[in-house]
């Protein structure tokens, strides 16, 4: 770990501007990745500007009936917040399936977004990864891969966004608004994350010295029928091999309006809108939800790797995606 | 690059200079001798160096001291009032929920962190939807969750847990 | 130490044995106050970061170490250029820093020492390396040409046994098994990574080491830097877990050693990070186990074969014994054990709990559960019918064999009679839901040397052995023994350990601590009752040494585990809501800790089940999964209830307390129990651990 200087402005603006200046500067929050990545020699800045108080750690009303989401709020506090947990379940549940309660006091919203990839070799600096050294090649690829992609993978990279939040919020359209040196833009949450293409050392679209500082959640009538369903290794404390975020509205056994998106897959969260366009208007069986989730995997990509690659996740993610529809209805 | 900054730990104020890379941990451990918040892996992903900071379980290997001047720690000895072991500690030793004793520390504050989550009506991956969490089994096993035992003594954490909450009800 | 002599088969009179008492180290471990090795109380201590090579196999060319050697704070690099030249370098895995030679990925290639842990963590980053590298073969299968027939396995077992003709009985029987069974490379990984701190002052070194023996650490540390023994103590009241891999002292030791001999007078800290470990700490080979199982339409055992496939390291052999528990465990009257190795460009395997037992029972107890269906019997009664007189292999009478009585008295409080239904018809919700059982041996081992001293001061009985408490109760049991042993009230019995000034104590292995530390205490306290009486003076004092064990009888430790496994209909996520486990164990010292003794190794035995793997990417040559997010370890959320009993036994000719050891049979025969439930529950059989939903996905019903 290289020394850096710490600061602590006292205005996000100012913030920006300290790290937009200064090709060498990071913005910490919670610090859970972060720090992790310091230690393991993934980034080595040469400051930390300290954004923490800077944005906003309350969950305000919305006029739309939505909720705007501080960027400093703790991924422990908007689990827990009862508008979330009645009007967006899914998103609450997402936060509760991540992490562990301690990281989850710990984490924020912004910096949840803004996690990177688990990827053993991405967080292994004596192996080879895009990524992390662009052009050094993917050591991912033939290698162990159960916590890798199946969609939108590159041949460069094929690492996955290790959020649950994220997941959820995907599906529930949210937007995130960022401040930058011009001011402020707001971006859909489905636009945030990039997938890898021939630059994965880029997560995201955010230029440097941009600051996530609020996350806003349209109403959505669907989305209090929602749930997270995460599929993993272990019954907590791990990430995802699968998960799927999803809201449905059902009447008279016509699926009205769904909402899905997926994780532990892709390079983003990844939204199943050929899912959605197959359910939309069709019967609320069994049978739709199969040939939606078909749909939607038509394009998976399995890798291959130590014991068995990860082929078993296309089938896996299938029947998950299959169930939680099923439960949902 | 050193900082001068201010802890209280345990109730105590301590100031004291750390570098800027130097995590809580680490400025507990090495530069206040206070050893009672664990190093088990220094990443995250086991728990044992949990400490509540002002009032909240949180990592101690995954937070930077010049992060936090003026903050309140309490570690697992800083729990104890009077030569008084806190109850989810007594807890721990009546249902011999340690082994080895490395991890608990961290399972101790992180329980009594919890059990204050818990009686805010936070709820956990095990609360069904929509309700207040209870005091079950499910629940202290799923809040536990983020402090690994390597000797296995889950079975008998889970209901020191809940002893010691039933205990200060 | 005089010539060890036979027990006198005479059980202690029980008072404090059997007790069920608190931990006495409990309160120190609760508020965090009990000090472990890199926390000892020291000055100004330094901080010590290994560099570890990036290659599996080849040369350092350069070591550049210029940018480090600038660092304001850092106060030594140590390279192979500038560390001393070890006295012994005739074990491999020690002998580090002596060459340019790199014989696996991750092995030390240098370290730094500095004032803080800051920049001694990124002086070593600096280091700046160039290799020569050479084509490495980590690959381990068992069709590989060169395997090859160690000349022992651990424990100083033959490699292979035959007796009558296998082949011939599978070919004459009434119902045959013959499949191949995985399980994979583990890593012990106690939640305390290996530690020290150590200071040299010029003529003594004094070592704070996270070990499980002090004294076996300091002979092999006196060796390797050819110092007297009286030169070294090693000191280590608590030890954070170790489970085998703070048996022997790694690498680690050494360097700390090293490091503190480069700079003398000043302490110096090291502690392995947790992805270190992975690399420099041991582990537990993976096993490729082809059993082959025979019986007669009356369901007995005809044949019994177990050939075994391993894997050690090209600089040190290390052998599993992985067979070695069949040879004992049912009768037949044609068997064969076999042991082959494939030597690698890895780290060096090690022992984990259980070493041979865990593994190796993992195997024949499913091929078990797939004969019993193939003849249509019940499991247990399996078992029951092949349940033999004598040992198999050496014809000695057992000193005690319940393992019958586990067997039924677990079945009655599993409710192992109401299972009738066929694999893969139960179900509750979205669970699929099966039960399974499985049966644990572990040996009762004696070691051959230890010394406990005991001097009466102050009205108390001061009792000191170098013995070890990894969590298994040592600081509270072996003074309960001593309480007996003197006739005296527990409390008035003052424990030391984990010192070697105080008497030799043997290694806490092989789950041969209570008996071997406590034998020596009886007999300690024999000399000193003989000699002082019941009335005793400040000052008086007598030792004892441990006997030697009976040589008449085979001796083990049994158990039945039972399993209830859950399967998801949906998704083939596996829980365990419940695991029962009967053991006979001789006389239980402290059912609290004993208990946690059990339902720990049963917790590691369902870790081991469902979680832990140790994925090599043979390309670089090192295991992928080397933290704790990607090698998983069970969580509470794993684990539901887990119950443990033992049944009355008495066994006058293991030892004077009539016990045997209960650290390591937990773990043998978990992994068997659940991988039995989960076919009860799915239909589906896996033969390779772990069992991961990816193995079952296939075989769930369509949704």
């Amino acid at each position: 770990m290289r020394p850096f200087l710490y600061d602590a402005p006292g205005e996000a603006l100012d913030a920006v501007r300290a790290v937009a200046a200064d090709p060498d500067a990071m913005f910490l929050a919670g610090g859970t990745n972060l720090v992790d990545h310091l230690k393991l020699g993934i980034i080595e800045p040469g400051r930390l500007v300290d954004v923490r108080a800077l944005t906003s750690s309350e969950i305000v009303e919305r006029d739309d009936g939505g909720l705007s989401i501080g960027a400093a709020v703790r991924n422990a506090d908007l689990a827990a917040d009862p508008r979330v947990r009645k009007r967006y379940p899914v998103l609450s549940e997402a936060l509760l399936a991540g992490a562990s309660g301690q990281l989850r006091n710990m984490a924020t919203t912004g910096g949840n977004l803004l996690q990177r990839t688990r990827c053993t070799y991405f967080q292994d600096v004596t192996t080879p990864c895009n990524k992390r050294v662009p052009g050094s090649g993917c050591s991912a690829v033939g290698g162990w891969t159960r916590n890798h992609a199946i969609l939108g993978t590159s041949a460069d990279c094929v690492a996955t966004h290790p959020s649950d939040m994220a997941v959820a919020l995907a599906a529930l359209d949210a937007r995130v608004h960022i401040l930058g040196l011009d001011g402020e833009r707001m971006i859909a949450l489905g636009d945030l994350h990039r997938l890898p293409g021939a630059a994965p050392q880029r997560d995201t679209v955010l230029e440097h010295g941009e600051l996530i500082t609020t996350v806003e959640l349209p109403a959505a009538a669907c989305a209090s029928n929602s749930r997270y369903r995460k599929v993993r290794d272990r019954a907590s404390y791990a990430f995802a091999l699968v998960s799927v975020a999803a809201a449905l509205d059902v009447r008279d056994g016509t699926v009205r309006d769904v909402r899905i998106a997926l994780g532990g897959v892709a390079h983003k969260p990844w939204r199943a809108s050929l899912a959605e366009d197959a359910l939309r208007g069709a019967p609320a069986t069994i049978d739709s939800y199969r040939a939606a989730a078909d749909a939607e995997l038509f394009v998976a990509r399995a890798l291959d790797g130590l014991d068995g690659g990860n082929a078993f996740k296309i089938d896996l993610l299938r029947r998950t995606l299959t169930a939680t529809l099923r439960d949902l209805t | 690059m050193n900082a001068e900054i201010t802890l209280h730990v345990d109730g105590a104020a301590r100031s004291l200079t750390v570098d800027t890379r130097t995590t809580l941990l680490d400025a507990l451990r090495e530069r206040l001798a206070n050893t009672s918040p664990k190093k088990g892996c220094d990443h995250g992903q086991c728990g044992a160096c949990t400490i509540l900071l002002d009032g909240r379980r949180v990592l101690a290997c995954l937070a930077l001291a010049v992060a936090h001047d003026g903050a309140h720690i309490t570690t697992a000895d800083g729990l104890q009032h009077d030569g008084v072991l806190h109850a989810v500690a007594q807890a721990f030793i009546d249902h011999d929920a340690l082994q080895c004793g490395y991890c608990t520390p961290g399972q101790i504050c992180s329980a009594v962190g919890m059990l204050d989550e818990l009686a805010a009506g936070r709820p956990s991956a095990a609360t069904p939807a929509g309700a207040e969490p209870l005091l079950d089994d499910d629940e202290i096993a799923e809040r536990m969750s983020g402090n690994l035992c390597r000797c296995g003594a889950y079975m008998n954490i889970v209901p020191a847990v809940r002893q010691a909450a039933e205990a200060t009800r | 130490m005089s010539a060890a002599k036979p027990d006198s088969g005479v059980l202690l009179e029980r008072h404090a044995i059997g007790r069920d008492l608190a931990r006495r180290d409990g309160r120190a471990k609760v508020t965090g106050t009990a000090r472990y090795a890199v926390e000892a109380a020291v000055e100004r201590p330094l901080f010590v970061h290994p560099i570890q090579a990036t290659i599996a196999l080849g040369t350092v060319a350069e070591l550049d170490t210029s940018a480090a050697d600038e660092l304001e704070g850092v106060v030594v690099v140590l390279t192979p250029a500038t560390a001393e030249r070890l006295a012994s370098t005739d074990d491999a895995e020690l002998a580090i820093l002596q060459t340019d030679e790199v014989a696996f990925r991750g092995q030390i290639i240098g370290a730094v020492i500095a004032r803080t842990s800051e920049v001694a963590r990124d002086a070593a980053d600096l280091v700046r390396v160039r290799y020569a590298e050479r084509e490495h073969d980590v690959e381990f299968s068992a069709d590989r040409d060169d395997l090859y027939k160690p000349e022992k396995v651990n424990a100083g077992f033959e490699a292979d046994t035959v007796e009558g003709d296998v082949d011939a009985a599978m070919g004459a029987a009434a119902a045959t098994v013959d499949e191949t069974y995985t399980t994979a490379m583990v890593h012990n990984n106690p939640l305390e990574p290996h530690a020290s701190t150590a200071l040299w002052d010029d003529k003594t070194l004094t070592l704070w080491d996270s070990t499980q023996g002090v004294h076996s650490a300091r002979s092999v540390l006196a060796e390797v830097f050819g110092l007297a023994e009286e030169q070294l103590r090693v000191i280590c009241p608590y030890v954070g877990g170790g489970f085998g891999s703070k048996g022997t002292p790694h690498a680690n030791v050494v360097l700390a050693v090293l490091c503190a001999r480069a700079v003398p007078g000043e302490p110096v800290r090291l502690a392995l990070t947790r992805q270190q470990m992975f690399a420099l700490a041991g582990y537990r080979t993976p096993t490729i186990q082809r059993v082959q199982l025979a019986a007669d339409p009356d369901s007995r055992l005809l044949a019994i074969a177990h050939d075994v496939v391993e894997l050690t390291s090209k600089i040190k052999e290390y052998a599993e014994q992985t067979a070695v528990a069949t040879r004992g465990m049912y009768a037949a009257p044609n068997r064969r054990t076999t042991h082959r190795l494939a030597a690698l460009d890895l780290p060096v395997p090690s022992w984990m709990r259980a070493p041979g037992e865990c593994p190796g029972m993992f195997a024949p107890e499913v091929a078990l559960d797939e004969l019993a269906e193939k003849l249509g019997i019940d499991p247990i009664e399996l078992r029951i019918r092949n349940e033999p007189e004598v040992d198999p292999e050496s014809g000695k009478p057992f000193s005690s064999r319940n393992l019958v009585a586990c067997l039924r008295d677990g079945a009655a409080r599993f409710g192992w009679g109401e299972r009738n239904a066929p694999p893969g018809s139960r179900r509750e919700g979205d669970w699929l839901l099966g039960t399974g059982v499985a049966a644990s041996i572990y040996p009762t081992y004696r070691m051959s040397a230890s010394t406990a001293r005991i001097r009466f001061e102050g009205g108390r009985y001061g009792v000191q052995i170098g013995a070890a408490d990894l969590g298994t109760g040592t600081w509270t049991t072996l003074a309960q023994i001593a309480a007996d042993a003197l006739a005296v009230h527990v409390d008035h019995v003052n424990l030391q350990i984990g010192d070697t000034r105080l008497p030799y104590a043997s290694v806490a292995g092989g789950s041969s601590g209570m008996t071997t530390w406590g034998s020596a205490v009886v007999e300690a306290a024999s000399a000193f009752r003989n000699a002082f009486g019941d009335e005793p003076a400040d000052g008086d004092e007598a030792q004892g040494d441990v006997g030697r064990a009976s040589e008449d009888y085979k001796m083990s430790a049994y158990g039945a585990q039972f399993a209830e496994a859950r399967v998801n209909i949906d998704t083939g996520e596996v829980r365990v809501p419940r695991l029962l486990g009967v053991f006979a164990c001789g006389q239980i010292i402290n059912p609290r800790t004993a208990r946690s003794q059990f339902i720990g190794g049963m917790t590691m035995g369902l870790s081991m089940a469902l979680h832990e793997s140790s994925v090599v990417d043979p390309r670089f040559g090192h295991v992928v999964t080397h933290d704790l997010a990607d090698y998983h370890v069970a969580a509470n959320a794993d684990v539901g209830e887990i119950e443990a009993h033992w049944v009355e036994e008495h066994d006058p000719h293991v030892n004077a307390m009539g016990s045997k050891g209960i650290g390591e049979i937990g773990i043998v025969g978990t992994a068997a129990a659940i991988s039995n439930a989960v076919y009860d529950a799915t239909g589906v059989r896996v033969r390779s651990l772990p069992i991961t939903l990816d193995k079952l996905l296939a075989g769930l019903p369509a949704q």
